[in-house]
């Protein structure tokens, strides 16, 4: 390789194939990571490696004082892609931002059914309910209305689903009667312009010179889909790729080892141990104290994590800011275990099931090992622990259903904001139908998230969300285990890459040092 | 001639009835959106199901939003590219192995031929193309690890048979596209050929060993020919048929191992769409996969018969 062109080409090894290229129409956070941030930009985003909200497409925006009217000015002289077939002729406007929600929106929209007309997150949040409407007050400005007040709005504008798509592309399109060419040969305002996607092999970009951020450094961005992480950890050890995503923590350890260079940021995620709390003994309070306190998580972390994470004492992770760093740790303590439990009545011990998830998972990469520690554990107190594991969808369905007993699971965050770990969590609405699986409903709990999801003053919403997590670790209902690391491999000589908490790998501001370009050089 | 074209082809309408039969009760269990029928019975929709797969509309894949055959037809190049150059491999060495043990027969070659050769037969096909990786691009740094070119050759796929693309991109990047492709080739090739390879080999030692002790090869001796061409003129004609057959075999041995071999070298073919249609729980690709995939060795073991007949008439008349 010519060092002229391996300076303005970066390989980036991702996991797997994209389902779509338009954020709108997937949920899984491939899909997201191959268009939200390279093709696409949001309203608002979040400042680098952080969860504040920071303007994107938006300048600034508005808030109504009753939290149901979100005003925003858009900044000027945002420029479109172009392909084959269409030459933008103008700049973002609000009509852009109209359509690219409308058409999520609206059932009447002639885009709404084009590739399947689904869309996983949008219905997911709600927010066909809160959005009643969205007005053009300009050009260059763009009212939400809500249903109600809900806080957590702008930071759901900066997921990838909230991508702004090109309204004046969409009309081409409709005239070429080639609609769902929309999501197949996107039209993005990103850093970088699509320009190839060959299906499981690769995806090719090219830097958007026009893009209002400032041209990328890099002239071409390759994602290598490399599925098998042991021959991902080849290709980047042979220099085939400069980023290397989603390595195992046996990678981590050897590029430690040798001294490569691992970008590592604490994971927004949890994983933790829910109790079925409609079920006897989970009901008592007690007992959910008392197995909590039986379980050695120092071990787990040991043993499944390989040290990759820490030990989570809330679902909120610690760099959130609404977590409560006073709630205290539940200490592995056998003997007050067994005391607790014969309070409640349990002397003599009883049987339960723990359900393990079959698959790896960034906040759970072994559920099974997990379960057998923690029967280990629980036998020292006199409780028998049997595990039980379905494949996949049918173990969701069936938790869902509350058939389990207890269960181990966890979450990986799509936002910033904590209502995304609570509210779907732990709501008395998602113990009915949704991912609430201890299916814990504890009234205040309740008033107090929705309080804080309704108040529009931050340190209002702290107040409460603090509330809530000491309320929460007082009851019980999950045994919050850890917080699991996001990491990437990356080669010596790649500067100014930057990943979020949320997980999103951006490459705007990627380049070469050429003074850190020879691999051997100990460069750490 | 005619009657053994009738016999073949009585086969191969069994097969493909048992197969198509097989897919369509798949799909009737999986996905029950792929087709719509009009019929309400069993046996209507069953042909109904027939006629959508002639017509060329093989499903639609949800996952994708793409019907599936075009999503086949753009990783089938892929495969066949890999496929052949294997094939090549395990031909040309297979049958150079063997032809080598049966010359020394009970000899230090011979044996330590076979030995080899049943180690390659042995070998997890997995653990293999890693060992290869290891070895020859890691350690020795001569070949790259994975994928079908290096992504600074930008060659857009017209034929997506990349050693022909890589050659019509010439005049941006003359002959290198086209040699860096080739060397991407090599391993996923030999991984996959392994095998194959290991089979031939056995199968033309013993063959050969077998031709070789006829009355005509004593014969050809007595009259003073050369070992050299005794082997190669009068016995290997004779020992190609029985490894000819069983290569109707290695076809299928090849697709199987052809979806574990794509998925380690992240090679972009039919064998890895299916592994992730599996993974995704894509029913519509997963059956058009199957059956595609059960076609091409169908046709291949049919063309391999005539192949055989062709050569050996003694094969054209059942007795």
């Amino acid at each position: 390789m010519e060092s002229n062109q391996r300076d303005s080409l970066l390989v980036y090894c991702s996991e797997g194939s994209p389902d779509a290229f338009n954020p709108q129409l997937v949920s899984s956070g491939t899909s997201y990571d191959a268009t939200a941030h390279t093709i696409y930009n949001q309203l608002v985003t979040y400042n680098p490696g952080t969860t504040d909200i920071a303007p994107a497409l938006a300048e600034s925006w508005q808030i109504s004082d009753d939290g149901t009217r979100y005003r925003f000015k858009l900044k000027e002289g945002v420029n479109f892609h172009g392909n084959q077939d269409f030459t933008p002729t103008r700049t973002l406007n609000a009509d852009d931002v109209i359509f690219s929600f409308n058409r999520q929106r609206l059932s009447s929209h002639p885009f709404h059914e084009v590739s399947g007309g689904r869309y996983p997150y949008f219905y997911s949040q709600g927010l066909d309910q809160l959005i009643l409407d969205i007005n053009k007050i300009s050009d260059k400005e763009v009212e939400f209305v809500l249903s109600r007040p809900e806080s957590p709005f702008l930071a759901i504008l900066a997921t990838p689903f909230a991508s702004i798509l090109s309204a004046e592309y969409a009309e081409v399109l409709q005239a070429l009667n080639k609609l769902e060419w929309l999501d197949s040969k996107p039209i993005g305002t990103g850093p970088f312009r699509f320009k190839r996607y060959e299906p499981d092999s690769y995806i090719r970009y090219e830097a958007f010179a026009n893009y209002f951020g400032g041209a990328p450094k890099i002239k071409d961005l390759v994602y290598s889909i490399t599925p098998d992480a042991a021959m991902r950890f080849a290709r980047f050890s042979a220099g085939e790729c400069d980023i290397m995503s989603n390595p195992l923590p046996v990678h981590l350890r050897i590029a430690r080892q040798n001294k490569l260079n691992i970008l590592e940021v604490p994971g927004f995620n949890v994983a933790y141990w829910a109790f079925n709390v409609e079920k006897p003994p989970f009901h008592d309070v007690k007992v959910r104290q008392a197995l909590s306190m039986a379980i050695n998580r120092e071990a787990i972390l040991k043993a499944v994590y390989d040290r990759q994470a820490q030990i989570a004492t809330s679902p909120i992770p610690p760099s959130s800011w609404a977590y409560n760093k006073q709630v205290s740790r539940v200490r592995y303590n056998t003997q007050q275990a067994k005391q607790l439990l014969t309070e409640a009545g349990y002397e003599n011990g009883f049987t339960i099931d723990i359900w393990a998830m079959p698959i790896q998972r960034t906040y759970n990469p072994n559920a099974r090992k997990m379960a057998e520690m923690m029967q280990q554990d629980l036998e020292k107190i006199g409780v028998k622990a049997r595990i039980i594991s379905y494949e996949w969808g049918t173990f969701l369905s069936r938790v869902a259903q509350g058939l389990h007993h207890s269960v181990l699971l966890g979450w990986n965050a799509d936002n910033g904001d904590p209502s995304n770990f609570l509210n779907p969590l732990l709501s008395c609405a998602s113990a009915r139908s949704g991912n609430n699986y201890a299916k814990w409903c504890h009234p205040t709990f309740d008033q107090l998230i929705l309080n804080a999801s309704q108040s529009s003053d931050i340190e209002k919403r702290k107040e409460y969300y603090l509330q809530a997590q000491a309320l929460f670790k007082d009851q019980a209902p999950w045994l919050t285990i850890a917080h699991a690391n996001k990491s990437l491999l990356t080669q010596p000589d790649v500067t100014g890459l930057v990943i979020s908490p949320v997980g999103n790998v951006e490459f705007d501001k990627v380049s070469f040092d050429k003074g850190k370009a020879t691999p051997d050089e100990d460069t750490n | 001639m005619l009657k053994l074209l009738i016999r073949h082809g009585t086969t191969l309408l069994i097969s493909l009835f048992g197969l198509t039969l097989l897919t369509f009760v798949l799909s009737q269990r999986g996905d029950s959106a792929l087709h719509i029928y009009q019929s309400q019975h069993f046996m209507g929709q069953y042909l109904e199901y027939l006629e959508y797969l002639l017509a060329g509309d093989w499903g639609y894949s949800s996952i994708h939003n793409r019907p599936v055959l075009y999503d086949f037809l753009q990783h089938f190049p892929a495969t066949i590219e890999l496929v052949m150059l294997a094939l090549l491999f395990a031909i040309i060495f297979g049958l150079t192995l063997g032809i080598m043990a049966a010359n020394r027969r009970g000899k230090w070659l011979d044996n330590t031929l076979m030995g080899v050769t049943l180690a390659g037969y042995s070998m997890p096909i997995y653990w293999w193309g890693m060992l290869l990786v290891l070895l020859f691009s890691l350690t020795l740094g001569w070949t790259p690890v994975a994928g079908r070119i290096d992504y600074i050759y930008d060659v857009p796929p017209v034929t997506r048979f990349m050693l022909i693309d890589s050659l019509l991109s010439q005049d941006q990047y003359g002959f290198d596209a086209f040699f860096n492709a080739l060397l991407h080739l090599i391993l996923p090739a030999i991984t996959l050929s392994t095998i194959p390879m290991a089979i031939i080999a056995r199968m033309t030692r013993s063959s050969l060993l077998g031709v070789l002790k006829a009355e005509y090869i004593r014969t050809a001796r007595s009259k003073g020919l050369s070992q050299q061409r005794i082997i190669w003129v009068h016995a290997l004609r004779n020992a190609l048929i029985p490894i000819l057959t069983i290569s109707g075999v290695q076809v299928s041995i090849i697709m199987s191992g052809v979806i574990i071999t794509e998925y380690i070298f992240a090679w972009p073919g039919v064998g890895k769409w299916l592994l992730e249609a599996v993974s995704r729980r894509d029913f519509a690709s997963i059956q058009a996969g199957i059956l595609a995939l059960s076609l091409l060795v169908i046709a291949f073991n049919l063309a391999l018969d005539l192949l055989a007949s062709y050569m050996n008439p003694r094969l054209r008349r059942p007795s």
